[in-house]
């Protein structure tokens, strides 16, 4: 009887790979085919979260970068763009497995994403190396466009770095908000909380506030009561948490639980419609844009967006779509799909209109020159407060 | 002198919440002498069916917990058939890394788009938290539901080992199996129910660890599981009072940590502490020595 199933195993499951490598063999003809009918074709690979810890940031890049290639018709100069889209799960290993592919297997010349530098840091290594063009809507350590103090050519942004959220979010605390005291909470495995939190500290001491406490977590962690009970004990006038939404949410939670009374600030990890706004009422986070924000541009890429979507654009959305935008600009302005000629032709852009900020250039390590916007989170909603440099 | 009694507070609902999970451990590996690592998994299945019983299909929450306990006894029933059975008698490695399968398994099932999906969700609670004041000392009904579970699920469970045919039945395969088998006890049966009682606690554990921690995801059951393991050995692997010791002993030790010496070193030296019991008293604080069957 053993022995039967056994022999039924092997045969099912030869027929099974079979199948399978029909089906993919047939995708990679058809790409061909197409290809050779459609003139010149340049692969553009896409990665962000589509799942995990923070899988609504994903859902609204994708949506960002999808409407950026719909306007543009799929062409950029002579090129007709055949996006590739893979998911990181937010998970550093499975970024670079799926960068791998994208570079090796579908020899992408551009990648957009990813979204957090957890997994955009090690993207990056590999597409500066293998020689490809990455730009990054959203992740915001300076690691992952320079390196031990060398830039890496190839790789971009079209976001803020974290020394200016971290500084321009302490400066806001002290002027603002005329705060005097504030205690820091971070994770201390990841680089973007670890980076705003360090920034946070030295602009807000530098500007004459005292910085209480310190402390940081582990990823896993979701017990925060003891450092809680020490902080509420010293009463702090702001609780700085720059971490992703999820994880701020809890520990907000608990640090309401143990009586603390600070103002909740934080970085733009916490840019999510799955915030729990409850507990984050009246709290201030540095994000890279607001929908209230009058400008034209601004006006009218929300509007499209919600005749798209039926919903509002998040910072995720507008920034893939800015990157999406700066990238295609780029290979228009190159009309190659050599992805050392696309990296000149993006490293001397010049006085570009984005949704995020206008007139944008990027400076020697790759990253965009424009403000920081303040929100609050308001009644269930972000609150457009004030833009700063 | 309030601050530190308040961080005991803290640290005595960590430990309860590591004892919760530390039972059904322990009286797993008593009875079988296996070390079930797909448990936290079955607690995080629990936590789930918990969470869909109040959260989604709007069942009281008792109807859930009692929902989510016979959801995860089936489940545990059927692992033990499928991933343990076939292997009782194959060299204790095999089982081993049986269990570490199942854990996977459930881990990377539960996180599929059709089973629980990946994502992180977050568990309305479904009864108002209350703040009392016990002596100046600041505390919730939360914190004192699940002290009161995990003392009366000791209760029950030291009642049903010592004082119970089925409990008498689960001493005697401890023991030995052939022996048992010989005396008439159904070897098969006793150990596919202390799985189903086993796995029904992890459920329980699981759905107050998402009240008390109200965020839950396909991953959660690892941390809390290998904390409870670790408990479990600490207090005397299979010695059910040993369970609920060293997870108190646990959960002091990391927020007395996090507290008082650095919020980084907080496994660190939890961790150690376990290293050094072990070295000291390699069967744990209430374990007896015990001679190598030949």
């Amino acid at each position: 009887m053993v022995r039967k199933n056994a022999k039924w195993f092997v045969v099912s499951l030869v027929l099974v790979l079979s199948v399978a490598l029909l089906v993919s063999g047939c995708g990679q003809n058809n790409a061909g085919q197409q290809g050779a009918a459609g003139g010149k074709v340049i692969k553009i690979g896409f990665v962000a979260p589509l799942t995990g810890d923070v899988k609504t940031f994903g859902e609204s890049a994708k949506k960002g970068f999808d409407l950026a290639l719909e306007q543009a018709g799929n062409k950029a100069g002579d090129f007709t763009i055949q996006p590739v889209v893979v998911d990181d799960r937010n998970d550093a290993t499975e970024a670079v497995n799926v960068a791998t592919k994208l570079i090796n297997e579908d020899h992408v010349a551009a990648i957009v994403g990813s979204l957090t530098s957890l997994t955009t840091i090690p993207i990056s290594e590999l597409a500066n190396s293998n020689k490809v063009v990455e730009i990054s809507g959203t992740a915001t350590s300076p690691k992952v466009t320079v390196e031990n103090g060398k830039r890496k050519d190839y790789i971009f942004r079209a976001c803020f770095i974290d020394p200016t959220q971290g500084t321009v979010g302490a400066k806001f605390a002290l002027n603002q908000l005329h705060a005097k005291t504030a205690a820091i909470l971070y994770d201390q495995g990841n680089d973007y909380t670890i980076g705003l939190a360090k920034n946070f500290e030295d602009a807000f001491t530098q500007g004459g506030g005292k910085v209480v406490f310190k402390g940081a977590y582990a990823k896993g962690d979701v017990d925060f009561s003891a450092v809680l009970t020490n902080i509420a004990q010293l009463k702090p006038d702001i609780l700085y948490l720059p971490d992703y939404y999820q994880k701020v949410s809890l520990i907000g939670k608990q640090a309401r639980d143990k009586g603390i009374k600070a103002t909740f600030m934080g970085g733009d990890g916490w840019d999510s419609s799955d915030l729990d706004y409850k507990t984050m009422d009246g709290g201030y986070f540095t994000n890279h844009y607001s929908g209230q924000d009058p400008r034209p541009e601004v006006q009218k890429w929300v509007q499209d967006f919600k005749a798209k979507y039926g919903s509002e654009p998040d910072s995720f959305a507008t920034l893939t779509y800015d990157a999406t935008n700066l990238l295609l600009n780029a290979i228009k302005t190159a009309n190659s799909n050599d992805p050392t000629k696309i990296k000149d032709a993006l490293q001397a852009t010049k006085g570009f209109s984005a949704v995020s900020g206008s007139d944008i250039s990027f400076d020697q390590d790759g990253n965009p020159v424009k403000p920081v916007t303040i929100l609050q989170v308001k009644d269930g909603k972000y609150k457009f407060i004030a833009t700063m440099k | 002198m309030e601050h530190v009694l308040e961080q005991i507070i803290n640290g005595l609902q960590l430990g309860f919440m590591y004892a919760l999970i530390a039972l059904g451990y322990t009286m797993v590996y008593g009875v079988v002498q296996l070390i079930n690592f797909a448990h936290g998994d079955v607690f995080m299945v629990g936590a789930f069916i918990g969470y869909f019983g109040f959260a989604v299909w709007g069942l009281p929450l008792p109807l859930a917990i009692i929902n989510a306990m016979v959801v995860c006894a089936l489940l545990g029933v059927i692992i033990e058939r499928i991933a343990y059975r076939p292997l009782r008698y194959a060299p204790k490695i095999a089982a081993l890394i049986s269990a570490l399968g199942v854990s996977l398994f459930l881990e990377y099932f539960s996180s599929l788009k059709f089973v629980f999906g990946p994502d992180y969700r977050v568990v309305p609670r479904p009864i108002q938290e209350v703040h009392w004041h016990v002596l100046g000392l600041p505390i919730t009904n939360i914190q004192v539901m699940v002290i009161v579970v995990v003392l009366v699920m000791l209760l029950l469970l030291q009642l049903l080992i010592y004082r119970t045919r089925i409990g008498m039945a689960m001493r005697t395969v401890a023991v030995d199996h052939n022996a048992a088998r010989l005396m008439g006890v159904n070897v098969d049966t006793t150990i596919s129910v202390t799985f189903a009682i086993g796995s029904a606690f992890a459920a329980l554990g699981g759905v107050l660890y998402a009240i008390a921690y109200p965020q839950i995801q396909p991953f959660m059951g690892i941390m809390p599981g290998l904390k409870a393991f670790t408990a479990a050995v600490l207090g005397g692997i299979g010695i059910i009072p040993g369970a609920v010791l060293g997870a108190l002993i646990m959960g002091q030790v990391e927020t007395l940590t996090a507290a008082f010496i650095s919020s980084q070193m907080r496994d660190a030296i939890a961790f150690t502490i376990l290293i050094l019991v072990l070295l000291i008293r390699p069967t744990g604080i209430l374990g007896r020595s015990q001679t190598e069957k030949v």
